[in-house]
């Protein structure tokens, strides 16, 4: 049992400083927003001086408000467009196409790819209000149509095509180093059969890499589910049309100053994660 | 293991007991002969950005001069400014988790209308409360009205920051080109939906920017709905009661239905995240023709020299005129004409270790002399009687403001519940613009605020 030789109380001691870490840091404040997900506390007002607890009424009114369920519907739309299928897609697509070409042309797609991933959130969505904003924007002037205003006409198309771009580089990666596991020999074996590019991948290179695509799949659908950078493009407008979850949860906390219901509502984005991940591991398991 | 995971969890409740409680009590007269001393001011002012004649008076001039003046009593005092240049709603937010967590500055710079929350939230206390004894000589030039402005349930607050009025500019030279009198006064909504017509004729102009949906926040309701619905002769808050889906109410956004659904006003910008300083912008490159704001507008947007939007011929191209009621005689008190004010308010934070120290440095800065330095040669409303008499003079659209506004102006109700009925104002305008008829945003505007302050609140 003791293999380090150390005792209980030396290494309770070891491991003291990073326990009271994740106390102080995830534990608590985890269990404060469960606490205050069942009182009414706002921030300012009445109720921020002596709130009072109110049980499940927060959450049974986010489940009736019609912003939340609109707010569910449209995450949901951001996760399955952006990740599930754009990030996904893109991101095999481009590893599967960059294995055969030259070295330096790889290099150099996947640094340009990988830049978008790197760069920080603000940075990248001051380049994008750039290139979408109406009159000046470089999108409408490409197009020939300066008077479209992209991010509030087609606020949630524009979302899902700017997180595809964004996130894209971690699904290559991931692909990347799971295409180099499948065996040259059977891809040889599948060329000399005659199997188109298509049948290739999917009866000789997914078969292989089908643990590393449901691993991908539930990381950046969680990651998109909780990305906060919609806000920065949109901050959930116009009228609600891009209020992904985590912008709700944001402005009914700071901007209505409803901090107990709107820690209800992240009560609840956090189940809806735990069922996806859920859903993924029952996959995985399956295949093993 | 047990025992540890028994303290775990009391060490939990306890801080969960600790955030959620009050701050505690201090005394009044804590450091009050400290020959040393600190303080910190917050505003939503920062030098080379928003408010930046303000930041710079208090860097270049009040903390320099007020620093001297201590000096000469043997005190050392340093004075520290965080300058912020955020959005009204984000700086509030900020200044109320300051507040909250028993941090922030000394002196804080507020809206107005935030004082209610703030105040029902313990998170600021009445003046006596925090400093004590609170005789001024400055109060008697503080006329009573702006005086209301830092008081809340009748106790005073803070000391307000001077005050404004609502009035429709308009651009001389496109009214000029539609055939538009220089000199224009509409007497009623239809009026100036005439007006918007004939500009609509000219190409690339957007006729009327009246304020709409809820990416402007507070200038949606200040600068948009609330003069509109003076207009009709119904307050917001009267007898007790919010106003609910009104016919009043629908006539508000009956008009906003015909500036929006009929192309007279451009709906998209409404909707943008920056749609205000962007309607700046357009107006001061000659693509707006009227445009419902406060005389900040004048002062500090389309000002030619310091201005955000600068209009170098400001003062031969922008117009003004009151805002009409619906028709003559119909807005409240039977009026022809209505405005709708605010204004700042400078309050001392509960938890500051100097409270005599600041209520000295607050005296300081509504003193004659720093109010009229603050101007820095320009003119705006301030607090003081004394000083308006003298700067207002030069400048006419300020003394149109203090002779023909004031008068006849209304201010929001100070209530905690304000900000949610404002928040849902917004939401119907944002609906009306979006397309919905005004029955059924009206509708929704009632559902919401009934979900806001109880069906017993609603008028």
């Amino acid at each position: 049992m003791d293999s380090a030789g150390l005792g209980v109380r030396r290494a309770a001691a070891f491991v003291a400083p990073a326990l009271l870490l994740i106390g102080v840091f995830l534990v608590f404040p985890a269990l404060w927003t469960l606490y205050i997900g069942i009182t009414n506390y706002q921030l300012t007002g009445p109720a921020a001086a002596n709130p009072r607890v109110v049980g499940l009424d927060n959450v049974l009114n986010a489940v009736r408000d019609p912003l939340f369920t609109n707010s569910v519907w449209l995450t949901a739309l951001f996760v399955l467009g952006s990740a599930v299928i754009g990030q996904n897609v893109l991101g095999f697509g481009l590893a599967w196409l960059l294995r055969t070409v030259r070295p330096s042309l790889r290099r150099t797609v996947e640094g340009l790819v990988l830049l978008s991933w790197i760069l920080p959130g603000t940075v990248v969505a001051y380049l994008w209000f750039a290139v979408l904003s109406r009159d000046t924007g470089t999108l409408g002037m490409l197009l020939g149509s300066p008077q479209t205003a992209w991010l509030v006409q087609y606020p949630m198309t524009s979302l899902i095509v700017f997180n595809v771009w964004r996130g894209t580089a971690f699904s290559m990666l991931l692909y990347t180093s799971a295409l180099a596991a499948v065996p040259p020999s059977q891809l040889e074996t599948a060329r000399l059969a005659g199997a188109s590019g298509w049948q290739t991948v999917r009866d000789v290179v997914f078969p292989h890499i089908r643990g590393h695509v449901l691993t991908n799949t539930l990381l950046i659908s969680l990651w998109t589910a909780n990305d906060f950078t919609p806000f920065l493009l949109t901050a959930g407008g116009p009228n609600h049309q891009s209020e992904v979850l985590p912008v709700l949860i944001y402005r009914q906390a700071l901007e209505s100053g409803q901090l107990g219901y709107a820690s209800a509502m992240s009560l609840l984005l956090l189940l809806g994660n735990l069922v996806i991940a859920l859903v993924y591991l029952r996959l995985l398991r399956r295949r093993a | 293991m047990r025992r540890t995971t028994t303290f775990g969890l009391l060490a939990v409740c306890g801080l969960v007991a600790g955030c959620l409680g009050q701050p505690q009590q201090r005394e009044q007269d804590r450091n009050a002969d400290a020959t040393e001393f600190t303080l910190t001011i917050v505003a939503n002012a920062v030098a080379g950005g928003k408010n930046s004649r303000g930041a710079n008076w208090l860097r270049n001039w009040v903390i320099p001069r007020f620093t001297e003046l201590q000096k000469a009593k043997g005190v050392t005092a340093t004075i520290e400014f965080e300058q912020n240049g955020a959005g009204d709603e984000d700086y509030k937010t900020k200044v109320a988790l300051d507040l909250k967590t028993g941090g922030g500055g000394d002196v804080v710079e507020i809206d107005g209308i935030w004082l209610g929350e703030l105040a029902q939230a313990g998170q600021i206390r009445p003046l006596a409360d925090v400093v004590g004894n609170t005789d001024w000589d400055g109060w008697e030039q503080i006329p009573d009205a702006v005086q209301g402005l830092g008081e809340f349930e009748g106790k005073r607050y803070g000391v307000p920051m001077g005050t404004d009025g609502r009035v429709l500019f308009y651009n001389k030279k496109l009214f000029a080109q539609a055939g538009l009198p220089a000199n224009w006064q509409p007497r009623g909504w239809q009026d100036v939906l005439d007006a918007g017509a004939k500009l609509k004729t000219l190409p690339g102009v957007t006729p009327i920017q009246l304020n709409a949906g809820t990416a402007m926040g507070e200038a949606t309701t200040m600068q948009g709905v609330l003069p509109v619905l003076a207009g009709t002769g119904k307050p917001v808050y009267d007898n007790g009661k919010w106003q609910g889906d009104s016919a009043e109410l629908k006539d508000v956004l009956g008009l906003y239905e015909k500036i929006y659904g009929g192309g007279l006003g451009d709906p998209v910008l409404q909707q943008e995240a920056k749609g205000r300083d962007r309607s700046f912008q357009l107006f001061s490159e000659n693509r707006i023709g009227v445009l419902l704001e406060g005389d900040y507008f004048w002062r500090s947007v389309v000002e030619p020299r310091n201005g955000v939007a600068k209009m170098p011929d400001r003062d031969t191209a922008v117009g003004w005129a009151l805002v009409p009621a619906r028709q003559p005689g119909a807005g409240v008190g039977g009026q022809d004409f209505v405005s709708m004010s605010g204004g700042g308010v400078r309050v001392i934070n509960p938890n500051t270790r100097y409270p005599r120290q600041a209520w000295e440095f607050l005296r300081f800065l509504n003193s004659a002399e720093a109010v009229k330095e603050s101007l820095a040669g320009t003119a705006q409303l301030t607090q003081r009687q004394d000083v308006n008499d003298e700067v207002l003079e030069g400048d006419p659209m300020l003394t149109f403001v203090a002779e023909k506004v004031l008068p006849i102006t209304r201010y929001r109700p100070g209530l905690a519940d304000y900000p949610k009925v404002s928040a849902a104002l917004q939401q119907a305008t944002a609906d009306v613009v979006a397309g919905k008829s005004p029955d059924e945003a009206a509708r929704a505007y009632r559902a919401a605020l009934v979900r806001a302050v109880g069906e017993d609140n609603v008028g």
